[in-house]
């Protein structure tokens, strides 16, 4: 029984106190919560790099002194620069040749790592993780120096084979090799650990099914292995394209570009134009020219686990 | 006695209102009356350097009643271009900036005039040399203060040693301590004969062909010394004229004589080239002496500092000056001029020069002769021509006389430098004079 008299200018209390309640309610929904926690990371996310994602945006379709809007005016300048086209060549290597051998890499030493029993897994993990935790621009000087032109540590080791010496750095070929190869070497072991993570949950019947259908090695790896971790391939392959094809420090403090330009990629040739050659609008129209790549890898990718997902 | 009590509303009222005050009311009248100044300097490489120039700062500052703050920004890894490049952006940021070569022309219109004090200054130094104001000026306007802090020349570094085992030359009786130099045999064809000497004695010159600074500014200056311009000074392409072939014909000579992976030098091969005791001549600042008189004495004491080899056109030396220029929206103005004025006084050059140890070097005529560059050895007398004392090379910069705008460009892309190895690795004159053209034509763009 409800004790209170009735009050006909109460209606408004008790609308706000329903929104009140209705608030407390959208709070307790755990999607809110969930909102509001990722709130910061997503302010984050919107100042440092949607922003900045804008603003080169406007930047490209500016004149050099960024006084005029120029529309397109600075991608037809660059389609007509024969270096420009030097460099999306470069980084089409660059970035193809080093996420196929860091995934084929990868791949190997994660059937190694899985094989090693698991008593002494942890510590081969752990070594093996090794080149991805330490920051590349600091391994990159030690590479530097193995490949110094004058006093080359690889030089001085193939010398007692009668080798050499070789001009790591100085000769186009060898210089696109080398920045490869510090490439590969960096971003190996992500691939490795990501696909170990995805070896570990096939489920052992099927490897024990196969067998029992008589099947050899390469058709475990091939029917078995390669469909299940499809997913875990696809993603690493798209995560690791985008940061191959912005890498910067490796090529900047191994080549710099050099030599005669040869291993310059976008985000080097980039920061040549438009940092050190004070053209920022040139430097920002020559970094976005990566986003339509990536974004068509990104839905060719994609599109493909969601394929795969859905047959599932 | 009645005792008023503070609610929690009103202590919250007054504690914002007090915030406000202060936030809205910086300038209050005190010590630091005449506001605060902040300045990016360029970090010397030398210990103590920087001191001198904070010394300096704060000693003008406490006269003045300037609170100052001072940060020193490193050009490892062109941190100070970026900087420079993200304080024009958000047109904020310090009051004073340390501009090396080309930055003043490039942010010219973010900069403040300095007129007012460049002539008092210049009637108190003496004049300045064509390179600075090449890059200092435009159209009349200085855009900043010559800083002799981080100014350098990069001549020829020589082993006396070497070169009188292997050349036949004494650079000592060259360019004696103390005296004007006896160079006039002192040409761009006795330099390759040296240079083929002594690549033939094991010790060959290190002269880098990367994409560094260093390398084009070597190949800037002998360029220029063979007459060479890629731009003129109207802004004309003179790529394809004989000067520009004579020049690529030098080159192609010269690398023959040189290392093998010179491509792929940066600034610091040079010096380890030097100090390492691999080759008989470099051209640099005399950072890779005072470094080899640290770790290598017996190769500093066989180390001369001196002028460039003449060639057909003249004799060119390269000449990297810094600037301190100010910022358009810098909130005191007045006060970044009074500093530079101070700065700029002979006896503060000096200090800051002796701190360097005679590495930076002043743009003006009447400093050219400090005791620092006198005194500086072993061996004494090392330095004596470093600071071009008699005038006998022209003191330039590469690219030049293109207008900065483009000349930035041609420097940046060192253009210079992969004209010669193109050239020197088989490509037809014609072909790399081509491409050269149309490099500089993209470089036009305004």
């Amino acid at each position: 029984m409800v004790d209170v008299a009735f009050q006909p200018n109460s209606v408004a209390p008790a609308r706000s106190t329903r929104k009140r309640a209705s608030l407390r309610v959208a709070l307790k929904r755990k999607s809110t919560a969930a909102f509001l926690m990722t709130l910061p990371l997503i302010l984050l996310v919107g100042i440092l790099v949607v922003y900045p994602a804008f603003y080169s945006l406007h930047l490209a379709t500016l004149n050099k002194s960024m006084q005029r809007f120029v529309g397109f005016g600075n991608f037809e300048f660059l389609f007509k620069r024969e270096t420009f086209w030097l460099v999306v060549k470069q980084s089409c290597i660059f970035a193809l040749s080093a996420v196929f051998f860091k995934a084929l890499i990868g791949f190997v030493v994660a059937h190694l790592v899985h094989n090693v029993p698991a008593k002494g897994q942890r510590k081969w993990r752990g070594m093996l993780l090794v080149p991805w935790v330490i920051p590349p621009a600091m391994s990159t000087l030690a590479w530097l120096w193995l490949f110094d032109p004058s006093y080359s540590a690889f030089n001085y080791t193939l010398a007692f084979f009668g080798i050499g010496p070789i001009s790591w750095l100085g000769e186009p070929n060898w210089a696109r090799f080398s920045v490869i190869l510090v490439n590969v070497w960096f971003g190996a072991p992500f691939f490795m650990i990501m696909y170990l993570a995805s070896l570990k949950s096939v489920p052992e019947q099927l490897y024990e099914a196969a067998a029992i259908d008589g099947a050899n090695w390469w058709q475990r790896i091939w029917y078995v292995t390669l469909p299940m971790m499809r997913n875990i391939i696809a993603i690493t392959t798209l995560f690791s394209l985008i940061v191959t094809f912005a890498n910067f420090d490796i090529t900047r403090i191994l080549t710099a570009g050099g030599p005669l330009d040869h291993t310059h990629i976008f985000a080097t040739w980039a920061f040549r134009v438009g940092i050190e050659g004070s053209d920022l609008p040139l430097g920002a129209s020559v970094s976005l020219f990566m986003v339509p790549i990536l974004a068509i890898a990104a839905v060719f990718i994609l599109r493909d686990i969601n394929k795969r997902g859905n047959e599932a | 006695m009645s005792r008023k009590k503070l609610s929690r509303r009103q202590f919250v009222a007054a504690t914002a209102l007090t915030s406000a005050a202060l936030i809205s009311a910086p300038f209050v009248r005190s010590a630091r009356a005449a506001g605060t100044l902040t300045m990016g300097f360029w970090d010397h490489w030398v210990p103590g350097a920087n001191k001198a120039s904070t010394d300096l700062v704060n000693e003008w500052a406490a006269k003045e009643k300037v609170e100052v703050s001072i940060d020193y920004i490193t050009s490892q890894g062109n941190k100070n271009l970026v900087t420079i490049a993200a304080e024009s952006a958000a047109k904020s940021g310090h009051d004073i900036m340390a501009m090396p070569t080309w930055w003043s022309h490039a942010q010219s219109d973010l900069l403040e005039p300095v007129n007012d004090i460049m002539e008092p200054i210049i009637k108190q130094n003496g004049e300045v040399n064509g390179t600075v104001q090449y890059l200092g000026q435009l159209d009349g306007k200085w855009l900043g203060v010559p800083a002799c802090v981080g100014s350098q020349i990069k001549g020829p570094c020589s082993r006396i040693d070497l070169m009188k085992k292997f050349a036949n030359i004494d650079v000592q009786e060259m360019y004696p301590a103390g005296a004007p130099p006896k160079a006039d045999n002192w040409t761009t064809d006795t330099f390759l004969k040296a240079a083929e000497a002594c690549q033939k004695g094991g010790v060959p010159f290190g002269i880098g062909l990367g994409e560094s600074s260093d390398n084009v500014d070597s190949a800037g200056a002998f360029f220029l010394s063979f007459g060479a311009q890629l731009v003129n000074a109207k802004g004309d392409l003179t790529v394809k004229t004989d000067e520009v072939r004579q020049a690529l014909e030098f080159y192609k000579k010269l690398i023959s004589f040189l290392p093998p992976d010179v491509a792929a030098w940066d600034d610091a091969s040079n010096n380890k080239w030097l100090i390492a005791g691999k080759g008989a001549l470099i051209m640099n600042p005399p950072s890779a002496w005072a470094v080899a008189k640290r770790d290598a004495p017996q190769i500093a004491e066989q180390l001369w500092t001196h002028g460039f080899p003449a060639g057909p056109k003249g004799r060119f030396a390269p000449f990297l000056p810094y600037f301190w220029s100010i910022w358009n929206f810098s909130k005191n103005k007045e006060a970044a001029k009074s500093l530079l004025v101070h700065l700029s006084k002979p006896d503060s050059i000096e200090r800051l020069v002796t701190a360097s140890g005679g590495y930076d070097l002043p743009a003006y005529s009447k400093l050219t002769t400090l005791k620092v560059w006198e005194e500086q050895g072993p061996p004494k007398g090392t330095l004596f021509h470093y600071p071009n004392p008699y005038n006998h090379q022209t003191l330039s910069i590469a690219a030049s006389p293109a207008p900065p705008k483009i000349a930035q460009q041609i420097y940046t892309q060192a253009l210079q430098t992969k004209m010669c190895l193109k050239y020197s690795q088989g490509e037809k004159m014609e072909d790399v004079l081509a491409w050269a053209e149309g490099e500089c034509e993209g470089y036009m763009r305004s």
